[in-house]
């Protein structure tokens, strides 16, 4: 809603009007925040039980991802990586679909190809995710040309790493968003860490945002712990983006909190009393004393809210883990349009094996 | 002679290469303190610091570029690609660069990089953590390509590989990375290039395979055993260079050929050696070759047990090859 007080979205449009964060939906950019950060303790749980088969966490991350995931409109497409389960919560992805792709099981749209976390959700325009680092930079770039060139008055947003940034992908990417002044939020999240590279490891230049300087367009260092003013700069960007102005860098400043992944040991490279430090600016505390202050939450709802995003995470899960598995010849589809003679060969001998009693799953 | 697990050998070898010869050193991401993502560089950095087991920004063809670099210059740099699947980055350093710097100048410049990467399936790492794709590196003239299956053969081929003077893609079967023990000889152990390792004597079948399939192979032909079928398992331990003569030898003794590889079948390294038999053995050969490969699809994430040989594939694929339909 704008200052003026008329709603101006749908439940399927989370980008409301207005320069600042909309006030009345302040509590449910709350949830998602609270929503990720469940699924994230839910997730490193199945996955130590051996229920899903990898996991990387976002917890740390939730502000950034949140605030700009509002910032978009439903027509805005999102190149993400493979940490951008919060982005997909709010452009309305079901936590039960994010779900069975972290189970792999008959219901993700993905067909279980790929590992957890790499999501593709087409209605949502959440292009599919890959793991190797920087590809989809280059790729939204492309995107916001072909918008530009259908006259769409729409932007796209790309999620990366600080470890990105040293990525092929990351520079030809600016270069071309800025030669063509493609309309391209560059959207790094500087959670401090590629692994266990240190941030300052990654590049010597003091901010990653002043990289943007050398492409000849505005770069922004953002608290990426505040909603807000997240929220702000995505939404500035994206206007100055479909405006014709042309890409702007943004660096949301965070602090990975968990592991880089279910494979990792972050105390290898890093100590424990880092990462409390860190916590004291939990995105989701601070945006929680903010809400109880305005008095928008109270003890008793938040501890309410908790619980119904616990319960609700665990319904969605169960049901995934319901859902039938694959079928195994889809192992055969989507590599090509049509299959090739090759393929439907294979297949067949798929079959043959399974006749005559061998792989079977 | 010590008991280790392959990535054990493998760290034991780049150990035993540094302590040898300042110049050798490491490239990588997360080499460093983190000992590398599968531990491979565990305990380096301590040894040697930061100056020889380097963490690199992100960026492989930053890693590639400066390790053919360095090794114009004269020092010996071993580069660490996180996972095969990565290299694509990288893939214009090594196929451009790498591979042809001897040739393009008449040998004035040589360029010794050895790349190690952990390649293959059967970790539930889906497209991404699991390709076998040696096959575009054989098929670039001007780089040896090395796959151990064992320990003794990790730390081998890698000390062999350290002190080659031709660029060497060195690929790691990170599945077996700790399943597989065997004894390790202690010190400057080296297997030759171009040499395969026969592990099983047999009469009715040759079965070829490298790296991660060997054990697989192994079991397979331990079936077949039992089953009255005597079957040959070669390990190429070398793509490039290429044991042929052992490969034709072999299936002039047992007349039947089995080739298998994770990689998908299409242009695989089986078709290589399908066409060598062809070539060299045909005459000998009293069935058709077969080929137990993963399909031509991409590497699968859910569906990856159907997609990957196994044994059983492998020992149904010999039992038809001998006994015909
Ligand atoms: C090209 C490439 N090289 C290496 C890797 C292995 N890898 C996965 S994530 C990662 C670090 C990424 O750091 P960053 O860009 O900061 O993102 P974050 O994981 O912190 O969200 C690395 C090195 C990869 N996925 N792709
Ligand atoms: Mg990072």
């Amino acid at each position: 809603m704008t200052n003026g007080g008329t709603v101006a979205h749908s439940d399927a449009d989370p980008a409301p009007e207005g320069d600042g964060f909309p006030r009345d939906r302040r509590l449910e950019a709350y949830r998602w925040m609270v929503t990720a950060r469940v699924v994230d303790e839910r997730a490193l749980s199945l996955q130590r039980q051996g229920r899903i088969g990898f996991y990387a966490p976002l917890s740390g991350q939730e502000a950034a991802q949140v605030g700009a995931a509002y910032a978009l409109r439903p027509e805005d497409w999102v190149f993400p990586a493979y940490r951008e389960l919060a982005v997909a919560l709010v452009r309305g992805v079901p936590l039960r679909s994010l779900f069975d792709q972290l189970v792999g099981n008959s219901a993700d749209l993905s067909k279980g190809t790929q590992m957890p976390n790499h999501f593709a959700y087409r209605a949502q325009h959440f292009v599919s995710a890959s793991s190797p680092i920087g590809t989809q930079i280059t790729q939204a770039v492309g995107a916001a040309m072909a918008m530009q060139r259908r006259h769409d008055r729409a932007a796209t947003i790309t999620f990366f790493g600080d470890g990105a940034t040293s990525s092929n992908d990351f520079h030809a990417g600016l270069n071309f968003a800025g030669v063509f002044r493609a309309p391209t939020v560059f959207f790094c999240q500087n959670n401090q860490w590629a692994i266990s590279l240190p941030r300052e490891r990654q590049t010597v230049s003091a901010t990653l945002a002043e990289k943007a300087a050398a492409y000849g367009f505005p770069g922004v260092v953002v608290d990426g712990n505040d909603l807000e003013a997240v929220y702000r700069v995505v939404r500035a960007a994206r206007l100055r983006a479909i405006a014709g102005e042309g890409p702007t860098l943004i660096e949301a400043q965070v602090y990975r909190f968990g592991p880089h992944s279910t494979s990792d040991d972050p105390r290898r490279y890093r100590t424990d009393s880092q990462v409390a430090e860190a916590r004291q600016r939990d995105p989701i505390l601070l945006l929680k004393e903010r809400l109880l202050s305005e008095g928008l939450l109270d003890a008793a709802s938040e501890q309410e809210l908790w619980e119904s995003v616990r319960a609700e995470a665990a319904r969605a899960f169960e049901a995934a883990e319901r859902a039938p598995p694959l079928d195994p010849h889809t192992l055969f589809d989507n590599v090509f349009a049509t299959p090739t003679p090759r393929l439907a060969e294979e297949r067949g001998e798929y079959d043959r094996l399974v006749r005559e009693g061998l792989g079977k799953p | 002679m010590s008991e280790l697990t392959i990535v054990q050998a493998v760290n034991r070898g780049l150990t035993e290469a540094m302590r040898q010869d300042p110049d050798v050193l490491i490239l990588g991401e997360d080499v460093g303190i983190n000992g590398g993502v599968f531990r491979a560089t565990e305990g380096l950095f301590k040894e040697f610091g930061a100056d020889r087991v380097v963490d690199t920004p992100l960026s492989e063809t930053g890693i590639l570029g400066a390790a053919i670099g360095m090794a114009l210059y004269g020092l010996k740099p071993i580069a660490e690609i996180q996972f095969l699947d990565f290299i694509y980055p990288a893939f214009d350093q090594i196929v451009s660069e790498l591979a042809k710097f001897r040739y393009r100048s008449g040998g004035q410049y040589p360029c010794h990089v050895v790349v190690r990467a952990p390649y293959g399936g059967g970790i539930k790492g889906g497209l991404y953590h699991s390709q076998s794709t040696e096959a575009y590196f054989a098929h670039t003239a001007g780089l040896k390509v090395a796959i151990p299956s064992t320990p003794a053969d990790a730390k081998g081929l890698l000390l062999t590989a350290i002190h080659d003077e031709d660029p060497v893609i060195f690929l790691e079967p990170k599945r077996i990375y700790r399943s597989v023990t065997g004894e390790v000889p202690d010190g400057d152990h080296r297997v030759p290039f171009g040499s395969a390792r026969l592990v099983r004597e047999g009469s009715n079948v040759t079965l070829v395979a490298y790296g991660a399939m060997v054990p697989a192979v192994t079991e397979a032909a331990e079936t077949l055993a039992n089953e009255g079928i005597s079957a040959e398992v070669l390990d190429l331990r070398t793509l490039v260079p290429l044991d042929e003569a052992a490969v034709v030898r072999s299936v002039e003794k047992t007349g039947r050929a089995v080739l298998v590889h994770e990689a998908a079948r299409f242009c695989g390294f089986g078709g290589e050696l399908a066409a060598i038999l062809a070539e060299k053995a045909f005459f000998s050969l009293k069935a058709p070759i077969a080929r137990v490969t993963g399909y031509d699809t991409p590497f699968p994430y859910a569906l990856e047990h159907v997609y990957l040989p196994n044994p059983e594939k492998i020992a149904h694929a010999a039992r038809s090859t001998v006994r015909g339909g």
